[in-house]
Order: structure tokens, then sequence, then C-alpha cells
């Protein structure tokens, strides 16, 4: 049977590319992903017409279809494409994982991984969730079951675990306020940041106006308009690449059982992390105290926690005092979301998790690089808890 | 405290397959769930197959209508129009002693008096002349 240490470090990014991230924008997705894309492929200092794989996270839904990078890019032969639309939210990360399985195998030799997030001028999470056209497995489930409840909106499901995960742990306020802040922090250093320069305290965000219960405004993530891209290819023509290149150590994607329904699972808090974590560790040869920082699918300030627990950071339970007192902040023992991820950056669900994972790598991210980063962690949830991780290696 | 919902302009099940089958039981007051004829493990959401047997026998087995509190979250922004006059409502997660759960309300209870585990028993909103929703309160 194929062991999946042999992908270890056998495939790399080259290249990524991102647009800037606004509330609002007059250009359309496909002009954004070729934006970004294009800006990936000049990154990598390869040509256009040199990608033979497009793997979409999201498929059509993502921004632009394989098809419109083979005829914007000049790809007259495109070997592979594939998309991750049921992943929801996880859906980069497992692109990624698609990526390295289509390289790693020779099929292909340069693979585009290319998203789009349209959430601001687009249509809204709360009305794409129980639409069963845009693929998501859980659709029915909440169009048929929670909606005639008044749930149907992301954070409405997931503060169902919060709020769980604060009666059984004991788990405040506060604590999820700290990621919140954490974020916001991080978001200051970052140029390309929707909350830069509009700094955020702890009065700040208990002020601030209640979702629902337990998630207040500021435990969400924002709603942006932008698109980033990055570029793979195998460790082997890496080195002829323009940049350093940033090695995937492991990866793996995991579901919580059962995927399409939250209340029917044995234990709500049993999230995909849980699943693939462990996997994606054993490819890698590493464990979480290796890693020097991450960056966590922050749909929510609870799911952050919850996916702290689940890449291993912590035990389960222990997410909320382990983010306190700056813990997750840059000098903190775990840096986290260096960038401001989804709740103070942009929501481009995980591209922009990858792009500063690898920004990082490379160094040079000026006030906000972690010192001596070495190994990093990405993750992403969505679909209800669906939980992919990719351990990336400078 | 919520009570009964009048209002028809918010989404109602799509009644068909499945969740008619539902959602007429609840009509008839007869709270149930879908169980696999054979082996009788409960497949909440419903679905063709049973996953510990594989049998695609169903049935629908009524519960006696109790059970626990197992989570819940209180919307306080509205995800339609319909839902303002209702707010807060509890949005919860409510377990039945025959063990399968369901996305629901806990109502006629203070929200500062909502224990994870407390018994909840359950009552029937006809929200339209088709759709009825078990909800539930305090036992």
């Amino acid at each position: 049977m194929a062991d999946p240490r042999a992908l270890r470090d056998k495939t790399c990014v080259v290249g990524i590319g991102e647009t800037a991230y606004t509330r609002g924008t007059t250009k359309n997705p496909l002009q954004l992903s070729m934006e970004a894309s294009l800006a990936a492929v000049n990154d990598a200092g390869i040509k256009p017409s040199q990608i033979d794989g497009v793997v979409l996270p999201n498929g059509h839904n993502g921004g632009a279809t394989a098809g419109d990078y083979a005829a914007n890019f000049g790809i007259d032969d495109l070997y592979y494409t594939a998309s991750y639309p049921e992943m929801g939210g996880a859906q980069i990360v497992s692109a990624m994982e698609g990526a390295v399985m289509a390289l790693a195998s020779g099929i292909c030799t340069y693979v585009l991984v290319p998203h789009c997030s349209y959430f601001y001028t687009g249509a809204r999470a709360r009305d794409m969730t129980a639409n069963p056209a845009n693929a998501l497995q859980s659709a029915e489930t909440i169009r048929d079951y929670y909606r005639p409840f008044g749930v149907g909106a992301p954070p409405q499901h997931y503060a169902w675990m919060a709020q769980r995960h604060m009666a059984l742990y004991g788990t405040t306020q506060e604590q999820l306020g700290a990621v919140a802040v954490a974020m916001r922090k991080h978001a200051q250093l970052h140029p390309n940041a929707v909350m830069r320069g509009k700094p955020m305290t702890m009065a700040d965000y208990m002020a601030s106006k209640w979702i629902t219960w337990p998630y207040k405004l500021l435990d969400c993530s924002l709603e942006t308009d932008g698109a980033g891209a990055f570029i793979m290819t195998t460790a082997e023509r890496a080195k002829d690449c323009r940049q350093k290149p940033v090695h995937v150590s492991g990866i793996a994607s995991g579901h919580p059982f059962p995927p399409h329904d939250i209340p029917n699972r044995p234990d709500i808090l049993r999230i995909g992390l849980d699943f693939s974590a462990p996997r994606a560790y054993a490819m890698a040869g590493v464990k979480p105290s290796d890693i020097d920082f991450a960056e966590i699918y922050d749909c929510f300030t609870g799911q952050t926690i919850l996916q702290i627990e689940g890449a291993g950071f912590c035990k389960k339970g222990e997410g909320g005092p382990f983010c306190e007192n700056g813990n997750i902040e840059l000098g903190g023992t775990l840096p986290v979301n260096t960038h401001g991820g989804l709740l103070s950056q942009a929501h481009n669900t995980s591209m922009n998790h990858v792009i500063e994972a690898v920004a990082q790598l490379r160094g040079g991210c000026d006030e906000r690089q972690v010192k001596d980063a070495e190994l990093g962690v990405v993750t992403g949830w969505g679909g209800h808890g669906h939980g992919s991780i990719a351990i990336l290696r400078s | 405290m919520s009570t009964a919902v009048k209002h028809d302009d918010f989404q109602l099940p799509v009644m068909s397959g499945y969740a008619k089958e539902s959602y007429d039981l609840c009509k008839a007051h007869k709270l149930s769930f879908q169980r696999c004829a054979k082996c009788k493990t409960f497949r909440q959401p419903p679905r063709p197959l049973c996953n510990k047997c594989h049998s695609f026998e169903t049935e629908w087995a009524p519960v006696k209508g109790t059970g626990k509190l197992y989570a819940w979250t209180i919307p306080m922004n509205p995800i339609g129009k319909a839902w303002v006059s209702y707010m807060p409502y509890v949005a919860a997660i409510v377990e039945l002693d025959e063990g399968p759960r369901m996305a629901t309300w806990v109502t006629d209870v203070p929200h500062d008096q909502l224990k994870l585990n407390m018994p909840v028993k359950v009552w029937y909103d006809d929200l339209t002349s088709e759709v009825t929703v078990a909800k539930f309160k305090p036992a």
C-alpha cells in the first residue's frame, strides 16, 4: 500500500499573487482572478502557458473556470483540472492537496490554484448556505431542518459549537475576544489588510453588537472582495523558479461525521481537523511543538479556538486560555494569522492564509515577520466543519 | 418570551420526499424520526441507506417528545425580515431521549436560566396550514 509520507517535501509553492482586498469593487470576479493568477505566474518566473494543471478550489463559483484560464493564459493543452466545492472554506488547502497529487504523480508540471471571493459585492453567505445549487452538501439539511427555525447563516450554526465549548470547558467571552483582538493587531502590520488603520481593543470587542449569542459582530469574519492564487511545481523544478521554494511537508483533509448535519454528530466539537491533522503531521514527520506560526481559518473566533486545538497546539478544551495574554500574537509562543486573517485582513476563504504562510517562510515580511520561521501550518474550515491542513517548510 | 410563529413569509422546508414525510408527522403532532427498519439505527436527517447495516428499509419511529438541551445560540441579527419580531429566540439543538438530535427552539424560559442538559419537552407550532414544526420548552 502506498505510504503518504512519500509525498513529504516533494512539491513546492513557487509563486503567489493577490489583488487588493476591498469592500466593494467595480471589477468582476473573472478580472480579479486573472490579475491575481498572472501575478502568481510572474512571481514564479514562468510563462502563463507553462501551466498545465488548474485546480479550482470552488469550481466555477471561484471567479473563473479552468477554460477561462486556458483561454486567457494561452494553455493550448491543459492536462488536468479538478475542484473541491464540497469542502466549503476548507477547499483552498484541499485544492493544494489535489495539486500535490497531480504533481507528484507526474501528471502535471506547473499547477495553478486560484480563488476569488466576492463576498461584499456578490451573494451573501446566508443566501448561499441553503441553496443546493452551490454544491454545499449540507444545503438541503440547512434548508429543510435549520431554516424553519431561523438558523441559516454560518455564525448561527457555528455558535452552537462555541456555546457548547463555553459550557463544557469554561471558555469565556474575553477569550473569544482575545482571538479577534490578536487578528486586528496583526492587520495593522499588513499593507493589504482591510482593517489596517482601524485598531480595536478588548473594550471595543465587548461593546460590539450581538449577532447570535455568544457571537458578537467582532467575532465574525469580514465580507470583502478580492482574489489570490498560488503556483505549485515539483521540488526539483522549483530550484529553477525565481523565488525561494516553500515545500509542502504534510497535507491532509478531514471530515466531521456525519459531515452534512451538525446536531447528529456524536460530539459536535469533534471537527474535520481532528481527523486530518494527525495524518498531516505524520506525513511531515514533525509535531505541533515544532511549528513556528499558524494561519488558522478564522471564520469566527470560536472556530479558530476549535482549530487551534484540532491542529494539536493545545488539548481539547484548552483553546480559550491558550489564546489569552498575547500567546497567539506576534512575539507569543504561536503567532496566529500574522496577516490579520479572515477577521481583519480579508475573507478570501483561506487563499490569503496560504499566501501569508508562503510569504513568512520566504522571509521579508518586515515588521510582521516571524523570526527564523521554518515551519508553518495553514488550516481550512468549511461546510460545517470539514478541516484541511497543510504543513509548509521553508 | 417567544411564542408561536404565525408569519408565513420566512423559509419553510421544501415539502417533498423525506422532509414532507417528516413534517407531515409533525403536522399530526407525532414527532418521529426515520430509522432503519432492520437494525433500528436512527437516520437523522433522513437518508436512503442505514450506515450501520446498509439496509434501504426505513420506518418512522415516534418519540416520546422529551429530551435535553445539547447546545444553543440566541440570534439577535435577523436572517430575514420575518424573524425580527421573534428576536431574540433560542435556536437550539435538542437531544431526544431516544437518541436523535434536531435543530429547534427552546421557548418559555428566561435566557439566563438556560442550562446545558436541562430537560425539555415538545410542543407543536402550526406555522401554516401545511407546515408544523416541533419546538421545546422546559419539562
